[in-house]
């Protein structure tokens, strides 16, 4: 169990040894991102973009375009709403070998509240043609997409939680874009839920086995590309699909499960996540509890859903 | 070198380029005129004397890098580009139509010869950076060019990297800033107030060269219309691409400069010539083949 920002660090670190092309531009946040690790270990190849955003986007394509693969290092929502439009004009359109480091995804950002909080960045990276937008749940899975994107040739917008989250997988893992992968069987209900909330819902879904609640758990770290037949065959299976995401239910992981259910085998759809509103600063567990994230509150609205 | 009659091949192809523009965007019935006809003549300047570009060869890893950070001025780099070999001057007719690899605002992923799509303003820059910060780090000897706009210069992205070239004594770095005092709707005068143009420069008033100069960029002033001081600066900025200080080119320019009727005329920004207007525009560019 490791922090995904230290597995941020760290493997860029490995990364670093191994390919000299890989270089990290920092918005001015690399002890909370953790790519502060980089720059101790490769000095030379940190390159300080100050508290400027856009401009760090617009670099590391230039870097891109002299066969550097640079990696960006800031919070998610300084990305997906200070620089998008550099993301979508000088990365996305271009397709511009630029690899998104999106640090303090989602809800859990460590008590900085709203306006550090960035429960839309599934949803606007997803409506972004050429671009590859992946959400790991544990510390393995966060280091074989990292490792994966440095090697993919293209846009990839990586979406890292802070902290750390039980482990799921181990050394054995390969990450394969747009797979799907099963966590739990289950023929009740089936959750189908991306990032380390897919962690929660795994531990949802035994709680709800104490109480005689079948629940399967299907993990999306691929929301783009995703594998579409995967995700129709596991929903045929059970009475009840639930998506759960540490995001907005407008647009993310629910947008796109309703959109591939409601084209190739009409079902119900509940979606659970951030209803419409925003977050406050608050330790991770007030957070899950109080949008109703959290293991024991998932398995009382799914126990409430399926009776 | 630098006698008048050097620069006589350079303002002969400013002027057909200046007509192939305004020709072409009548042609597709929609484009902007004013922005190219200001930078027309340092861009002949850059592809024709300054830069060192194999059009067969647009990927030469040696080659100097051009980014047209206003992007709406694209027909103006296609026709250079076109006069240069870039592309067969008659593709110049498929601009801003569909399948054509001359989009409205330059497209990379379309055009080779491109460096970086540009088009929603204030970007440019930025990817200039990352060219000349990278060519450091491996060693390239190569210059990067980057024209903006002075009401693209509103923009805050570009002073993101106004503030961090000169941190990395980016030499290999130069902005040219295409300083025509028009953008498109702009501030309107005041009554009985009295401007070159028939509205308000959007930099008015501030001196920019001083802060450029104490962001920590070296500044070279010029007309941008005047091939003797143009070519010089250029070659200057190029020159200086091994020293620790990035270059920026005060270019003063005439929004739509070359005809009489278009010359600091706010909308010329994007218009259509009619037929007289192109005849009346054939014969003061000396265009006899011009066939209108």
């Amino acid at each position: 169990m490791k922090a995904l920002r230290d597995v941020f660090g760290d493997t860029l670190v490995s990364l670093g040894s191994t390919n000299p092309d890989v270089v990290v531009l920092d918005a001015d946040l690399a002890n909370s991102t953790k790519a502060d690790k980089f720059a101790m270990a490769y000095p030379a190849r940190f390159l300080q973009m100050g508290i400027a955003e856009q401009n760090c986007v617009g670099v590391a394509v230039g870097l891109a375009s002299l066969g550097f693969v640079p990696w960006l290092s800031s919070f998610t929502v300084f990305f997906t709403h200070r620089a998008i439009d550099p993301i979508r004009m000088l990365v996305a359109q271009t397709q511009a070998n630029v690899k998104i480091g999106a640090a303090y995804a989602g809800l859990m950002t460590g008590l900085t509240g709203k306006t550090h909080q960035d429960v839309q960045d599934l949803a606007i990276m997803r409506a972004m043609p050429d671009m590859t937008v992946l959400a790991p749940a544990d510390a393995i899975e966060g280091e074989a997409i990292i490792r994966w994107a440095t090697e993919y040739e293209g846009p990839v917008f990586v979406r890292l939680a802070r902290d750390a989250s039980a482990d799921v997988f181990d050394q054995e893992y390969r990450f394969v874009p747009g797979r799907t992968i099963s966590l739990k069987e289950g023929g009740d209900v089936l959750l189908i839920s991306t990032g380390p909330q897919s962690v929660r819902c795994l531990q949802a879904a035994e709680l709800l086995q104490g109480q005689g609640i079948s629940a399967g758990v299907l993990h999306v770290p691929s929301i783009k590309p995703v594998n579409k037949e995967e995700i129709v065959k596991a929903a045929e299976k059970v009475k009840l699909v639930v998506t759960v995401e540490e995001h907005s239910i407008y647009g993310g992981l629910g947008g796109l499960v309703a959109e591939i259910l409601s084209e190739a085998s009409p079902r119900r759809v509940i979606r659970f996540g951030i209803e419409d509103r925003w977050g406050e600063s608050a330790p991770n567990d007030y957070l899950l509890d109080a949008f109703r994230m959290s293991p024991a509150r998932l398995g009382e609205r799914i126990q409430k859903l399926v009776a | 070198m630098t006698s008048t009659t050097d620069y006589q091949e350079l303002e002969a192809l400013a002027r057909k380029g200046r007509w192939l523009a305004i020709s072409t965007v009548a042609g597709s019935g929609a484009g902007h005129v004013g922005g190219p006809f200001s930078a027309m003549d340092i861009m002949v300047a850059l592809y024709f004397r300054v830069m060192k570009v194999r059009p067969e060869e647009p990927k030469w890893p040696e080659r100097d890098r051009f980014i047209l950070s206003k992007g709406h001025s694209s027909i103006g780099q296609y026709v250079v580009m076109a006069l240069r070999g870039f592309l067969p001057v008659e593709e110049l007719k498929t601009f801003d139509k569909g399948g054509s690899r001359l989009q409205g605002h330059p497209d990379v992923t379309k055009l080779p010869g491109l460096e970086t799509s540009t088009g929603s303003l204030g970007q440019g820059l930025s990817v200039g950076l990352g060219f000349a910060l990278g060519a450091r780090m491996r060693g390239q000897k190569f210059h990067t060019f980057v024209m903006m706009g002075d009401g693209e210069l509103q923009e805050g992205m570009i002073w993101e990297a106004l503030h961090i070239a000169p941190r990395y004594k980016l030499g290999n770095l130069t902005a040219i800033l295409d300083w025509n005092g028009l953008q498109q709707f702009g501030w309107v005068l005041a009554i009985n107030e009295q401007h070159r143009g028939d509205r308000r420069d959007p930099w008015s008033g501030i001196d920019l060269r001083g802060t450029f100069e104490k962001l920590g960029w070296r500044c070279l002033e010029i007309n941008g219309h005047d091939f003797s001081q143009i070519v010089p600066a250029l070659e200057s900025a190029k020159a200086s691409g091994d020293s620790d200080q990035p270059t920026m080119i005060i270019a003063h320019t005439i929004k739509g400069k070359g005809v009489h009727f278009t010359e600091g005329k706010h909308e010329w920004h994007s218009k259509v010539a009619t037929k007289e207007e192109l005849k009346i525009v054939a014969a003061q560019l000396g265009i006899v083949e011009a066939g209108v």
